[in-house]
């Protein structure tokens, strides 16, 4: 003797069914090699990007000494310069100095011009180099040898260089975090359409299978819709356990070639977890309006004319959220942030740039909210639109697609 | 309460349904429907295609909701309350095609809520009695079309329901295999489940059948049990006389005609004696007399009116081209 199944089992049912269907098909191979695509065609237009970036914004080397020190250090790069080349950075005055002023290098970092990336204070006899420890490292010598030259000293000693590391610049933190959420946001975006198109296929294959009124007269929609999404979240999950074990692999090979991501402002951990909360309320967003339209259209055709609309739509929300994400606290933030499509893209930019947290609980309720309803709503449409019988359809062929948005009798 | 049916007289109902209406753009597909299905009957809806049968059945099981009315499904205001006890074979038949046999048969009962590795066990063995064991781990898409509407067929018994729901199972299967369902759902009322198919194959209906639903237009002209149904019109007289012409001839009744060497006729109220005596005293010369009850698609002539008949006919014979 069965017992009634409840919507969870019944959805449990469906998932575990689609799970194991897309798991083993060749379209799981494609979702697996899919953001290959994206990141070779990134990788070859960040080379680019960065050789453009590095001839047009080489980071500058500030100078605060005396004044007297600021002419003879510059005066030495310009005797250097033609004989070793362009890795002499390029001296900017951030203030000349009185005798016996004093100046705090690392404030003048964070208040400066983000070309500024460090400092060099004292006197050429004993330079000082605050700024990021990377930065100041790769500059010891060249500012030692310009020192030297400035005193007359060169070739023959070189004055030692003291460096002051800073964690990392301010100006340069903001810069870099940018870059961590516009990654961020570029890969939900990749990933949601991804699967929502996945999804959408699905469905469609259901109903050219006819399959669907044996689920429809067996459990309840909502159940055939909550089973669908939530099987296609899974194999979304093993693909990204996929995908993150491979980057791992590979980061460990290349170790410190590898680029290193600047840290988002809520810390790596809770970002990552943030990341997968507003990844899966943007596939569900997304995935339950797919799967209305899927309950709309009857072959591959109808879905490409009907979700290009909502993938126009999608590309306009990703602008919105990236360009919310250079305002911050700006009302396109806030509407960015409110409008259920871009809530979760632009919520995980501010977790990159912002380290409040309330903000990502109070979003996360109100996409919770969201998704209820649209797959409620996307449950409702399919229940009233799908089933049509056999004679309808001839009918329908003659009077066009439209008119088959409603149903008719058998 | 779910799960317990209602009692009409001294029977039990498997389906209580009343005044179900549903429209489509204001078009009332089903119009005000009852309907009553005993426990363990084969019960048939009759009609025509686009008479309402398949939105009939749809409203039954919940797949759409009525406009109007009301239904009980073993006990169950809802459906979906009592669906492990109900297996439903739809008029558009799918499985899954990369799915094996065995597989698509668990699938449909665990939609059931038949356990799913139980479902797999009975799903081979169900495919061995019906003589399919050898198919058991082919997919679907590997499968004639024949083949899968049995699987399909097996897995709406899977989970061995109180009620099973056929639309149109005899459409695509051919003599053969029409034959075997038609023992199946002999077998499964035996058992005290209750069968309700559609089907626009009077036939079919006639030798299957307890009770009819005549369905046209959406609405229900009859329903009850077969010979009530085929009572409905009188019995029918075939004469074949010696003489074309006499006193005789006043006997016969206003609707009598002839075709061929025979007469054709509604017995009269008064019986058989007095028209014998008649056709004798009138010098006829009988040749031969017969007097045959009316058949079911007479019935549904007479009760459903000539358009659909001939709408029924002209389904059936596409369905025996096909």
């Amino acid at each position: 003797m069965t017992g009634r199944l409840s919507t969870f089992a019944a959805a449990m049912v469906i998932a575990r069914r689609d799970f194991g269907a897309i798991l083993f098909s060749r379209s799981f191979l494609f979702f697996l090699l899919g953001p290959l695509f994206p990141v070779l065609v990134g990788a070859m237009a960040g080379g680019v990007g960065q050789r453009v970036q590095e001839s047009a914004a080489q980071p500058e080397l500030g100078i605060a000494m005396q004044a007297a020190d600021v002419d003879a250090m510059q005066a030495a790069r310009a005797a250097l310069l033609p004989r070793l080349g362009s890795a002499f950075p390029e001296f900017k005055v951030v203030k000349r100095l009185e005798p016996a002023e004093k100046f705090e290098a690392a404030r003048a970092l964070e208040r400066g011009s983000a070309s500024v990336a460090a400092i060099v204070t004292g006197t050429p006899e004993a330079p000082t180099l605050t700024g990021a420890s990377q930065r100041i490292a790769q500059w010891q010598g060249p500012v030692s040898l310009i020192a030297a030259e400035a005193i007359g000293r060169g070739p023959v000693e070189y004055p030692p260089v003291a460096l002051s590391p800073l964690s990392q610049s301010t100006s340069s933190n903001r810069g870099d975090r940018l870059l961590t959420a516009q990654g961020a946001q570029t890969l939900l975006f990749l990933l949601t359409m991804l699967l929502a198109g996945m999804v959408l296929s699905n469905l469609v294959e259901e109903k050219a299978n006819k399959i669907i009124e044996i689920l429809a007269a067996a459990i309840p929609m909502d159940a055939v819709f909550f089973g669908k999404l939530f099987a296609m979240l899974a194999v979304s999950f093993v693909g990204i356990t996929v995908w993150g074990v491979a980057g791992a692999a590979l980061f460990m090979a290349a170790g410190s070639a590898f680029p290193n991501l600047p840290p988002p402002a809520v810390g790596w951990p809770i970002f990552l977890a943030l990341g997968i909360i507003y990844f899966a309320a943007a596939y569900l967003l997304l995935g339950s309006v797919f799967l209305a339209i899927g309950s709309l259209a009857t072959t591959v055709r109808e879905v490409q004319t009907l979700s290009m609309p909502v993938t126009m739509m999608q590309l306009m929300v990703f602008f919105l959220a990236s360009y919310a994400m250079t305002q911050p606290g700006s009302a396109v933030e806030l509407g960015a942030v409110v409008f259920p499509f871009s809530s979760p893209f632009a919520m995980l930019a501010r977790a990159a740039q912002n380290p409040t947290l309330w903000p990502h609980a109070a979003a996360i309720v109100w996409q919770t909210l969201c998704v209820i309803v649209f797959v409620r709503v996307g449950a409702r449409l399919f229940r009233t639109r799908v089933m049509k019988s056999g004679p309808a359809k001839v009918k329908a062929g003659k009077r066009g697609f439209f008119a088959r948005l409603r149903p008719s009798a058998a | 309460m779910a799960g317990t049916s209602t009692l009409d007289g001294d029977r039990t109902l498997a389906i209580e349904a009343r005044g179900l209406v549903k429209r489509f753009d204001g078009f009332a597909a089903v119009n005000g429907i009852d309907l009553t299905v005993p426990e363990g009957a084969i019960y048939g809806i009759l009609g025509p295609n686009g008479a309402g049968k398949t939105t009939t059945l749809r409203m039954l099981l919940g797949i759409i909701e009525p406009d109007e009315g009301s239904r009980r499904i073993l006990g169950a205001e809802r459906p979906h309350d009592v669906a492990h006890a109900i297996g439903y074979l739809p008029e558009e038949r799918g499985l899954y095609p990369a799915m094996k046999a065995y597989e698509a048969i668990a699938f449909v009962g665990a939609l059931r809520g038949f356990p799913l590795a139980e479902g797999a066990r009975r799903g081979r063995e169900l495919l061995e009695e019906h003589g399919l064991g050898y198919a058991a781990d082919r997919q679907i898409r590997q499968l004639s079309k024949g083949m899968a509407q049995q699987v399909q067929i097996l897995g709406t018994l899977v989970h061995e329901p109180r009620l099973v729901v056929f639309d149109e199972p005899f459409a695509g299967l051919d003599a053969i295999n029409q034959g075997r369902l038609e023992r199946m759902m002999r077998t499964l009322a035996e058992k005290g489940t209750t069968v309700i198919f559609s089907t626009h194959v009077i036939a079919h209906a006639e030798r299957l059948c307890d009770e009819v639903a005549i369905i046209a237009g959406g609405k229900v002209p009859f329903a009850g049990p077969v010979d009530i149904a085929r009572d409905r019109i009188r019995p029918q007289v075939r004469l074949e006389t010696r003489e074309s012409d006499g006193a005789w001839r006043k006997a016969l009744p206003a609707d009598a005609r002839k075709e061929g060497r025979f007469w054709h006729f509604s017995l009269p109220e008064s019986g058989v004696e007095p028209l014998l005596r008649a056709l004798i005293e009138g010098e006829a010369g009988i040749l031969s007399l017969s007097i045959e009850r009316a058949g079911l698609h007479d019935a549904f002539v007479a009760i459903a009116g000539e358009a659909a008949a001939r709408a029924l006919e002209e389904n059936g014979e596409a369905e025996i081209m096909k």
